[in-house]
This record gives C-alpha cells, structure tokens and sequence, in this order.
C-alpha cells in the first residue's frame, strides 16, 4: 500500500506485532503491516503484488486469542490485535509448515540454479530441520517444455501458484494451471502449449524454489558470485529499470529494478533477455579500416586518424552538406548529443534519429520532444483511451499492462489499426488500410464536433474524404468527451505511418476537444533523448530552432549524400526504408560506422567500422515516453577494444579540432545537457495547421509494423527471443477475401513486390489483417530488401 | 470487433443445448459453474472421456481460460480425459472403506478383471479407476460405484455378480 493510499485510504486500525505498535489500514493484511515495519514473517504464496491464495501456510504466526496459528497473508488486521511472530506457537507452526513443503521436495540444491538465491533454502535454513524424518518415497513431477525463455524443474515445486496466479492476473494470459490434486496435482499447460507471454519470464522471479528459472542464464553463473548494477532497458520508451547481474564484467543476466511509477517489478521478456544478444558472434572487436586489398585491423589511433581524414575530405571536397549522421533511436542521450555536435561543428545539421519515421512536415511545431502527454502511471487511470497505429503488447509491454490495468478497472480501451491484434484485455478494434487511418480519425474528430458545437478547422473536411461520421466514430467520440479521464495516444506504428503529420494533429484536435490527454509514443528508448539532445536536424539541444535545418532521415538517403556517420544502427533494417538505406550507404564515399556488430553489409558499404560499447557496457541517460531522464552506469566490460560511444566521439571531436570535446566523464554531458534542457516543459502538440493530405498509390498497401524481437540490433542477436514463436513466425498476412479475390487462397509462398523490389515468404491467410492491406513485417533481414515500411505493393504466387 | 463465433466447434447443437440448459440454472455473471455439467453432458457424449478438443470446446463456449477447464476435467475423477471401456468401476479406497477391507476389494477385482487399478481389459468392457476418494457412502463401506450406481457392504462374490452382469 502505497503512502498516498494510506492517507486517503480507510480508517487506520492499532495493533502490536511482536510488542511493537503499529497502524494498519482497516481491513489490511498482517502481513502487509508487518512488511512495512521490516518485520520477517517467512512466506512462499503471498506476493504483493498478487491476489491471496494463502495456501503455502508458512506464513502462520500467532493471533491473541485466536484457537489456532493464522495465516499473516490473509488475516485482516483488527483494532487491538496483538500478534507475535516469534512465539512458541507460531515458530512451532511454521517448523512445522517446513517440514511438510520439503516432504516433496527433492533437496537437490547443489545442482539446483536457484541455489543461494532460493527463498525455500533460505527459510529451510531458519525453519527446517536438520535432519529429515521423511524416509518414504517423494514424488517426481515430468517436466514439459515451456519454450526457449524458461527452464523448468517441477520435482521442485511447492506448489504456491504463484506462476499461475501471475499469468492469470498481470500477463493475462492463463497458461499455467494446476493439473490434477492432491498429491498428484502439478502446475502445468496440460497440452504442452509453452508459455508465450511476453511478459513471461516474471514468473522466474516469482518462483520462491528453483522449479522455474532462466533458460538462457542457467548454470552460468552462482548468485554469490555476481554484482548487480542498476540500468535502463534500451529496447522501448518506457524505461524500465533493471538490474544488471554480472562477474567481472560480463552480463549473466538481467532482472527488474523495481520502480512502482515505471515498470512495477516486472520486465517484459524483451528487456529482461535482450541482453543475450550483446555476446553475438558478430561482436566487431577491434577498429577496421578498407584498404586498397580490402578491410584491415587497425588499432584505435590509426583508424581515428582515417576518419579524421575521411570527413575532411568530404567536407572540403564536397562541402558540410555533403555529409549526413544517423543515429539510433536507443543511443544514449550522451552519445546522441555529441554526434550532434561534431556534425554541426563540421558544419552540418544533417543528423537523425527518427529512422523509422516517414513524415516530418510537421517538425517545427511539435513539442521540445515526443511526449506521451500523461504520466506512465497515469494511463491505468484512465476512464477511456483511444489508441492510433499500433501494438503496444508487442511494442511497449510495460505501456500495454498499464492499459489492461485500466481495462480491468472499467476503462475501454479502443484501436485503430490496419491490423487486429490479440490482445489480453477487452478492446474495441477498428481495422482500415493504413492510408484510411488518418479518414477514420478525422471521423472521429468530426463527430466530436458535432457532439461539442465545436468549429471544424480548416483541411478536416478534406481529411475525412467527404465520408460521414457513422455510428462507431460517434460513439468513441462520446465516449472520450465523457470519459473525465482519457487519453488519446498515437503508437509506433502512427509515428512511422506517411501521414504521421496527420494522425498526429487529428489526436491534438481530438484531444482538445474532448478535454482528453494526448500524446505519442516514441517508437525507440531514447528517441525524446534525440529530441533534447539535438539529434534531430531542425533542433540544437535544449530544443533551439537550427536556422537552417538539416535534412532529416528520410531526406539524408533519398538524396544520397557523399559521407555518412553511422552510430549504432543497421541501416537496412532500422531505417523506414531499408532499400534505399542501403542503395545511399553504398554510393557514398566515406562510410563511418561506430557499431556494436560487423555485418555483411557494412563490410559492403562501409570504410571504417569503429567498435562501440553495447547496451550495459557504456553509461549514459536515456528519457522515456513520460520524459522521465534515467541516468545508468557502464557495468559490463566491453568486449574486444570496443569503447563507449561518449568517449569516441569525444576524442573525435578533438581530433577534428572542434570547440568544448573536453569532457572527463559520461555524467558531465549529461549534466550539460540537463542544464541545456533546464527550461524545457513536456508538451503536447497544441494548435492545429492542416496537414498536407497524401494520396495513397493504388494497389494492396503494406503494414511493416516492426515484430517484437526485432526493433533494435541487440535484440534481433538475442538467441533465446528468437526462438520464440514471435520471432519465428515470418509470413506475408493477407485477409482472406484478397486472398481469394487474388487467387492465393491455397498459395504457400508468395512474392511481394514494392517500387521494383521483392522478396519472398510464406503467405498466412490472416483474417485480422485490413482488407486491402498485406501484413509484410519490416526490421528483419527476410524482408529488408522490399524497402519502405508503407506502400503500395503487388503480389503474386510463387 | 470480435464476434464469438462457433463455427467449427465439436460441440454439436444437441450438446449446445444441454449445456444452455445448465447455464441457465446459473445467474450470468455465474456462467462459468457450468463447467462440471457441460464437461458431463461432452464426456457422456463422448464414449465416456474428454478430448482435449472437446475441453477446449466447452472453454470457449463457456468464455473461460482453456487451463481453466483442464484444471477441472483433470481434478475430478469423474472425468476421464483418455479412452475408457464401456463401463467405469469406481472402488472407493478412502479411509472408512479401507477399514472395512476395499484394499482385497481392489485386489480381487484386479485378478479377475488381469487389469490393474487405472486400466481398461483388453475388450474395452471394464475401466477400473485409480484411487477413488470418499464417495459419501462410508455406512455401507467397503463400497463401489458402477456407472453411477452405489453398490455397498461389496464381499468377493458380490462383485462377481456386478462385474458379470456388465455386457
Ligand atoms: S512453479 Fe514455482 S511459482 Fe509456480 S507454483 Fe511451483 S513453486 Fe510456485
Ligand atoms: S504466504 Fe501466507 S499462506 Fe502462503
Ligand atoms: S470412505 Fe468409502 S465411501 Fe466414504
């Protein structure tokens, strides 16, 4: 219980555990009091943040007046209530509880990878005996194959359903049950279905015994022998705090940092696995420079020396202009700030961050930085909630369990998308084309007008195609206005979509009108970073206007520069357009990646490959959706002679003789940067222009959404995700009427053709896609070569 | 907007209606205290087990987790969920009947059915299942169920004369 609901909450009650005086709020647990003054009451089923099974029993202690021992997790506190948690009868009840959970158990802690962090060793070690007086037969329990992410030993379990009640109540998915009773009861799937929650591995953690622990970490490491270090996950914009478990410096493992406004105490599993893929093979371990005979190991002050050289020559043979700097969405704010720097000290504002977006019309007008235009926590607050262009179950799963939470306290939670997804909470989902995304929201507009006597601005009209708002559009619009509580929300996939410029004004309008909270998601970690830091073109840090913008993502690779600086990206996949990505990588002269990993295709287009720290290895500061700043240390080591981005660039910008490279440390940039950012208020978009209105190419339109284990370079190289079924599963989705209308309903595999490219796949009749559209999953190297993330395109059978 | 549909369920309109039947003896919100009916009126449909098909049929319909159902198809052991015979013989093991001598109950049923507690005969005429709790009727222990029917105070030649009377 937080201390805000304690305040406002119901009428304390006094009691005394172990003859200390406490205050409880009425019709509290025990055990809730007890927690909150540190007293140990030893427990395996009861979990804060779960509902009460009481069925462990290891929690009794003693209740005046009471016949028997009760349970602490599930006795209600009453005035006067006198408990003692150590007396003899409650010690001898919990022995006694003990004694019976280790009957089953098979006592197998030295090969158990729960050992020294088992919360069963741990109180067997309080409250057990030394020597066991159990000499029948224990049971054994068959495991079954949870999947890739979880390693199971059920012989273990003690049967606290904790797993269960988890997947049940947060994941909302019920895919653990408990199968048969009694002594035979076992908490299984029954069908051997897995467990493909996305937000699966939490039930690692909860697991009190070694009967759940991680695939990918087991038997790497002992707990005793690890540090743990805070961190931020750089995989979405939520900014969920881990902790980074490692020996000397190599990454074991990672779990939550707990941090009630932002994740809670879980992880999603991609931040919780991600990290896996930090240790690829691909790892570039040393600075590469391409030679007359080919690419050579360097060491790090000969290949400074040839970027040094290189961007010179493209700047006085070629002028500032002539040079363009892309940077990831998930660089650190630090390693963002800098890049901008040198390129404006080189004479240039061509840098980005915004890689995955198309339409950047309306850049001048937008706030000091993408905004979710509420709090995280906020949003489970929320009375209705009308989300625009995307999966946030996929996309930011931390966002996505914030909204079931408002669904399952009363809140309607509707979607427009091209695609219906499934989701683990009622929804309303509205599916049009990608293009008529953009109609149905000015619908929706337009029917809260009329609802509110509201004028319409000019351009809504041509927005909405002449078409009228039917019955849906009016109902969300009067739902929203009635709502007291709602927001309007633009995901991933609104901030790549062509006419984001659109989608974004219509929620801005919406949101007025309908005196609803809006805002978007940033579809990368730092991308408000980018933002504040001046990876953007038309802004320095701090949010100043460029004078003289530089060309923004999409414009730095449609007209090919001459030089690129690239840092920490994969072009082909991290770029809107990966076709033409690679198609300007290639022309280019200078090519300077500062890279994490060497790919085939850097080795094609690039001419040098500097190796930078990866997630864990460098410090550094992201900002989340919310515009909360999380500062984060170096933990890992990096690997081969790899170095913190911050650090390159500062001896680059000091190579290169420009002005203030002289920083000592990561936190002095950042702090610059906060100070820079000292005046700098989240907002959302307030006024309204009119949108330039883009007529959709005729033909099947694309939805490159991007799939979960994906989004960013560490992730698509973490082994365990990529087994998963979300990562396996490519295929082009066609709704069935197309497929029949285009004679592929018994087609195998297609070809997609996009602006002259293809690539084929397999075809997924998929009713949850848009008639009219073709799911066709970008960010993968199976389909990089298509191009474009949106768009026309035509297919055939193959 | 999803609209439930049950197109291709096992569940054929004469179950569906057994089942509604069932749920409507149950308020709305309470649907769900169906399931040990509906599992009833499948498994009896069924030659006398559940599929897994058929467990997670009855989810759908009743809008529960599929877990949900296996959870109670496999607690109860008046559901089978793998082929049975045609007749299920349910010996009560429990406490007061143990007392009363069911284990030579169990042990005379065993040799002359050459099947164990948990298997069917070889003609599929016989499943005699495992570890049955208190069926209620303690008075008259030791006791069985034959297909619903309460036999008690069982002596071997008692249930030789049940047994032998089941085609
Ligand atoms: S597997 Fe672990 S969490 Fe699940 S019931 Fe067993 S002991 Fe509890
Ligand atoms: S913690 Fe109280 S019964 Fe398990
Ligand atoms: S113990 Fe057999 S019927 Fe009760």
């Amino acid at each position: 219980m937080s201390e805000k609901a304690e305040a406002t909450g119901p009428a304390l009650v006094t009691i005394e555990v172990d003859g200390v005086e406490m205050q409880a709020p009425k019709g509290s647990m025990i055990i809730e009091a007890t927690d909150r003054h540190g007293i140990d009451v030893p427990r395996f089923c009861y979990h804060r943040k779960l509902s009460i099974a009481a069925n462990c029993r290891m929690c009794l202690v003693d209740v005046e007046k009471a016949p028997k021992p009760l349970p602490a997790c599930s006795t209600p506190v009453t005035d006067g209530m006198k408990v003692s948690t150590r007396s003899e009868r409650a010690l001898k009840a919990q022995k006694g509880v003990m004694e019976f959970l280790l009957i089953n158990h098979p006592l197998d802690c030295p090969i158990c990878d729960q050992g020294g962090e088992c919360e069963l060793q741990d109180l067997a070690l309080g409250y057990g005996r030394g020597v066991s007086r159990f000499s029948e037969r224990k049971r054994v329990v068959k495991d079954e194959n949870l999947g890739p992410l979880i390693a199971s030993e059920m012989t273990r379990c003690i049967h606290c359903t904790r797993c269960v009640r988890f997947l049940e109540e947060v994941a909302g998915t019920r895919e653990l049950g408990g199968m048969y009773r009694g002594e035979h009861l076992e908490i299984s799937t029954y069908v051997g279905h897995g467990v493909h929650s996305e937000m699966s591995g939490n039930i690692i953690d909860l697991c009190p015994v070694g009967a759940l622990t991680s695939r990918p970490y087991r038997f790497t490491a002992r707990a005793w022998e690890m540090l743990s270090h805070p961190s931020v996950s750089p995989h979405d914009s939520v900014g969920s705090n881990l902790e980074i478990h490692h020996v000397r410096g190599s990454i074991k493992r990672v779990v939550p940092g707990e941090n009630d406004s932002v994740n809670e105490c879980w992880l999603a599993d991609r931040d919780r696995f991600g990290y896996q893929g930090v240790y690829s093979d691909d790892r570039l371990a040393r600075p590469m420079i391409r030679g007359e005979s080919g690419w050579e190991e360097t060491d790090w002050e000969l290949a400074l020396e040839e970027v040094v050289r290189q961007l010179r020559g493209v700047v006085d043979g070629h002028g500032a202009d002539a040079l363009g700097a892309l940077v990831a969405g998930n660089a650190t704010l630090e390693e963002q700030y800098l890049l901008g720097r040198l390129a404006r000290g080189l004479g240039t504002a061509n840098i980005d961050s915004r890689l995955r977006q198309a339409d950047f019309s309306d850049q001048d007008r937008r706030p000091p930085f993408p905004w979710l235009g509420l709090a995280l926590e906020d949003l489970e607050r929320q009375k209705a909630v009308l989300f625009v262009g995307g999966n946030p179950r996929a996309d930011q799963p931390i966002i996505n369990h914030r909204l079931r939470k408002a669904v399952k306290a009363g809140a309607r939670v509707s979607y427009i998308n091209p695609q219906r997804h499934e989701f683990n909470y009622r929804t309303d989902q509205h599916v049009v084309v990608p293009s008529a995304m953009v109609r149905e929201l000015a619908l929706i507009a337009a029917a809260l007008l009329d609802l509110t006597g509201g004028e319409a601005p000019g351009g809504l009209d041509t927005l909405r195609d002449g078409a009228k708002p039917g019955e849906t559009h009016k109902a969300l619009a009067k739902e929203l206005r009635d709502a007291g509580r709602g927001a309007v929300l633009l995901g991933s996939l609104a901030e790549c979509h062509p006419q984001a410029s659109a989608l974004r004004a219509l929620a801005a309008l919406i949101g007025k009108h309908a005196d609803v909270a809006h805002g978007v998601i940033p579809e990368a970690a730092n991308l408000a970073g980018a933002w504040l830091a001046g990876a953007v073109p038309h802004r320095q840090a701090g949010g100043i206007p460029e004078k003289i913008p530089g060309l923004d993502a999409r414009d730095m690779l449609e007209q090919p520069r001459k030089g690129y600086l690239l840092l920490g990206l994969e072009p082909e996949l991290d770029c809107a357009d990966g076709a033409a990505a690679m198609a300007a990588l290639r022309q280019a002269e200078t090519v300077i990646c500062m890279t994490p990993f060497v790919t085939g295709s850097m080795l094609d287009y690039a001419t040098v490959l500097l190796p930078v720290a990866a997630f864990g290895e460098t410090s550094g500061t992201f900002v989340s959706a919310e515009g909360r700043w999380q500062a984060f240390p170096g933990v890992a080591q990096p690997v081969g002679e790899a170095r913190p981005g911050w650090r390159l660039l500062r001896v680059l910008g000091n190579l290169l003789e420009l002005d203030g490279f002289d920083y000592n440390a990561c936190d002095e940039i950042g702090a610059e940067v906060e100070r820079l950012c000292e005046s700098v208020q989240p907002a959302a978009v307030s006024e309204w222009r009119v949108p330039p209105v883009v007529r959709p190419e005729k033909g099947m339109q694309r939805i490159g959404a991007v799939p979960m284990y994906a989004v960013d370079s560490v992730v698509r190289r973490a082994a365990a995700l990529q087994q998963t079924p979300q990562a396996t599963d490519i295929s082009v989705g066609l709704h069935p009427s197309d497929a029949a209308a285009l004679n592929l309903a018994d087609a195998e595999w297609v070809e997609v053709r996009l602006r002259g490219n293809s690539v084929r796949l397999p075809l997924r009749i998929d009713d949850s896609v848009a008639k009219g559209a073709v799911s066709v999953p970008s960010g993968l190297r199976e389909t990089a070569a298509l191009g474009p993330m949106f768009g026309a395109l035509s297919l055939k059978r193959a | 907007m999803s609209i439930e549909e049950h197109a291709d369920t096992p569940l054929k309109p004469g179950l569906r209606a057994e089942i509604d039947a069932w749920v409507a003896k149950f308020p709305p919100e309470g649907k769900r205290s169906a399931v040990i009916p509906a599992l009833h009126v499948v498994q009896n449909a069924n030659g006398g087990y559940l599929t897994e098909e058929l467990m997670r049929a009855v989810a759908d319909y009743l809008e529960l987790p599929h877990t949900a159902v296996y959870e109670v198809a496999t607690f109860y052991t008046m559901f089978d969920t793998a082929p049975v015979g045609r007749h299920k013989v349910n010996i009560c093991t429990n406490i007061s009947c143990m007392l009363m001598g069911s284990d030579a109950i169990v042990e005379h049923c065993e040799k002359r059915l050459g099947i164990r507690l948990g298997e069917t005969t070889p003609d599929r005429r016989i499943t005699l299942k495992v570890e049955e709790e208190c069926l209620a009727a303690c008075v008259g222990g030791p006791m069985m169920v034959v297909d619903g029917h309460y036999y008690t105070q069982l002596t071997p030649e008692k249930v030789d004369e049940i047994l032998d009377n089941l085609e």
